[in-house]
């Protein structure tokens, strides 16, 4: 059973009188432990994409299988629940807590997760998880104090503090230099490599989607193209 | 997600902005020291008046001549001679519960020292009239009967006419003054007892014998007298001695029913609770413009927390985005909204007190601040911040996850 399955997913907005067609019928497998990359023009439709498959948003008809359950007509606030369980997301502008330390930052989703965990071992988990992204020496650091490269793993750990299934990254690198962005991508690398954790990247850059064992083109709210990776 | 981490969350979202967030407790804090004290003061005003009335004597009832109407022409309080002598006896036999009795006949007259003089009420009484108005004799002693059935000279000063006539400290018991050009003995002086339940100075006075005031400085018969001292057994039968004097009274003057009393029957209470009803009107009106603060302190907080809804727009996506649900974005920002007014009702509260401390300190104002009132304020304060900041809130839970993670 595959971890994603969409088949004949649709999302059209309503712009005035004008209705957007931004998915027109997208059907895919991902399977657990694969490393996707989606990329695409600006306009094909794969941000949408990526906000449906991280349950921001709900496809307009179609099916969502995540893990094998539908998830596609839940509430907004049993998606809350998923997205906290199933999906760490990681941000083209880091969307860090300002003035919050690393480690604060890094336990929020434990906050939401519900199921009473002691605060002690919420601190031992944010510790072991930026331990695990190379910032065990920066915990107490705030954004401010920390470089691009630095922010963008720390968004990287809290998207991988409550174990979800999928990490979604958004243009992780487009805020970063291209040294930088090889040091997150190889990060991502190694994270699927060790932990098995299924990532769906979404870029517009031709080297970053590289990394990918298996590269989605969108064109025009449709797949253009799969394929894995030569 | 446990209330504790709510409150954990909400106080580091305040904290992060930490001048923003004292300037939003700045409305609460006005708010609640202002109520705290008006409050103190009225309070503080009331319970001197009810120190008055056990100086004056709680268990008082005064008896006036007059309120005498002749071809529907009123006379006023004092405008008839309608009391006697013969009246006081007949109270003093027949009204079961009265301790203490003292007939009295008012004078204003010039009175003259060796080298100065001093205008001052003249007031004619009973030998019982210091126990009737808890008032002590502190040099020389108060006439007695045989002084009053004598209509013996001999007087005792309050203390303001012994610092006008002879100097303060002093003990004239022994001297001598003239009231109409006839020598007075003084017997004693009055301790000192301050202004009445409408600032009127009570030590302005002296007290002679009735019967010296009737026959000498009047010089008219012994009948008529002007009012009549009266003091209950307890307080509780105040009310009760009051109406059986009246009844006492229009039966002797012989009066219809349906007609109007000649006399008038006041006890201490009716006017101290009248000069009460004053005081706890003033506070209520004061109290209020000050909960009118309060309110807008609670719009203050609406206003910053609509601002910090806006602001914090990415960081409410963030949240959701990480799995906070409607609820607990709802329950974040109400319960730093409550933070903010609680702790400002709190700081308040000490304000509060501090100014009334203040006041009390340099300006001698009496205050006193009641418990509940500052639990009531505090809450208050706190119910504000929640209804105010409830709209807020609820804004920033309904916001997409998507729009405000976008949001610029």
């Amino acid at each position: 059973m595959p971890l994603i399955s969409v088949r004949d997913l649709t999302r059209t907005y309503t712009l005035g009188d004008v209705a957007v067609h931004a998915l027109r019928g997208v059907s895919l497998d991902i399977a657990a432990g694969e490393f996707v990359s989606v990329s695409g023009p600006s306009g094909s439709g794969k941000s949408t994409f990526m906000h449906i498959l991280g349950c921001l948003d709900r496809p307009t008809s179609g099916s969502y299988r995540l893990a094998g359950r539908d998830v596609s007509g839940l509430s907004r606030d049993q998606l809350a629940v998923v997205r906290n369980r199933e999906i760490g997301f990681v941000f083209q502008g880091f969307n860090l807590l300002a003035r919050t330390t690393a480690l604060d930052n890094v336990e929020l989703p434990l906050l939401y997760r519900g199921g009473g965990m002691r605060a002690a071992e919420r601190r031992r988990l944010a510790r072991d998880t930026l331990a695990a992204v190379g910032l065990g020496d920066r915990l107490h650091h705030l954004p401010n104090q920390l470089s691009g490269g630095q922010q963008q793993r720390v968004a990287i750990a809290r998207a991988l503090i409550n174990r979800p299934a999928i990490v979604a990254a958004d243009e992780p690198t487009g805020n970063l230099d291209s040294q930088t962005s090889i040091e997150v991508m190889e990060l991502f690398r190694r994270l699927n490599a060790e932990s098995g954790i299924t990532i769906v990247l979404i870029t517009h850059e031709r080297e970053i989607a590289a990394y990918g064992d298996r590269i989605i083109r969108f064109r025009d709210g449709a797949i253009a193209a799969d394929a894995p990776a030569s | 997600m446990s209330l504790l981490t709510i409150v954990r969350v909400a106080l580091k979202a305040l904290g992060r902005n930490k001048l923003r967030t004292a300037l939003t407790m700045l409305g609460m804090i006005i708010g609640v020291a202002a109520v705290v004290t008006m409050v103190g003061l009225g309070r503080g005003a009331q319970e001197e008046i009810e120190a008055q009335i056990r100086k004056a004597g709680p268990n008082l009832i005064r008896v006036r001549a007059g309120n005498f109407r002749r071809g529907g022409i009123s006379q006023g309080i004092g405008g008839a001679p309608t009391l006697t002598v013969a009246d006081a006896d007949a109270i003093r036999a027949q009204v079961p519960g009265v301790l203490h009795l003292s007939a009295s006949v008012n004078t204003r007259e010039q009175v003259v020292s060796a080298n100065r003089n001093w205008p001052t009420l003249i007031e004619g009484s009973d030998v019982e009239l210091p126990p009737i108005r808890s008032w002590d004799v502190q040099h020389g002693a108060f006439f007695d009967a045989a002084q009053v059935r004598a209509a013996a000279r001999v007087a005792v000063l309050g203390s303001v006419v012994r610092d006008n006539l002879f100097g303060p400290q002093t003990d004239p018991v022994g001297e001598r003054i003239r009231i109409r050009n006839q020598s007075f003995r003084i017997i004693g002086v009055m301790a000192a007892k301050g202004a009445g339940a409408f600032g009127q100075d009570q030590d302005d006075v002296i007290f002679v014998p009735y019967t010296t005031v009737q026959k000498k400085l009047r010089g008219r018969d012994g009948v008529n007298i002007s009012g009549i001292f009266v003091s209950a057994h307890s307080p509780d039968s105040v009310d009760r001695v009051a109406g059986e004097i009246a009844a006492v009274l229009r039966a002797r003057h012989e009066l219809a029913p349906g007609e109007p009393d000649d006399f008038m029957v006041r006890s201490q209470t009716d006017v101290t609770a009248m000069r009460s009803q004053m005081t706890r009107t003033m506070t209520g009106l004061l109290a209020s413009i000050a909960g009118v603060s309060l309110i807008v302190g609670g719009i203050g907080i609406m206003n910053i927390m609509l601002v910090s809804v806006t602001e914090r727009t990415r960081e409410i996506g963030l949240r959701m985005a990480v799995g906070a649900q409607g609820r607990d974005v709802l329950r974040q920002f109400l319960v730093e909204a409550a933070v903010l007014s609680l702790v400002g009702g709190l700081a308040g509260a000490a304000l509060g007190f501090g100014v009334s401390a203040a006041l009390t300190r340099l300006l001698d104002w009496p205050t006193a601040i009641p418990a509940e009132a500052v639990a009531a304020a505090v809450a208050f304060a706190g119910a504000t911040g929640i209804v105010f900041g409830f709209y807020p809130a609820r804004q920033a839970a309904r916001l997409d996850p998507i729009e405000a993670l976008r949001f610029e």
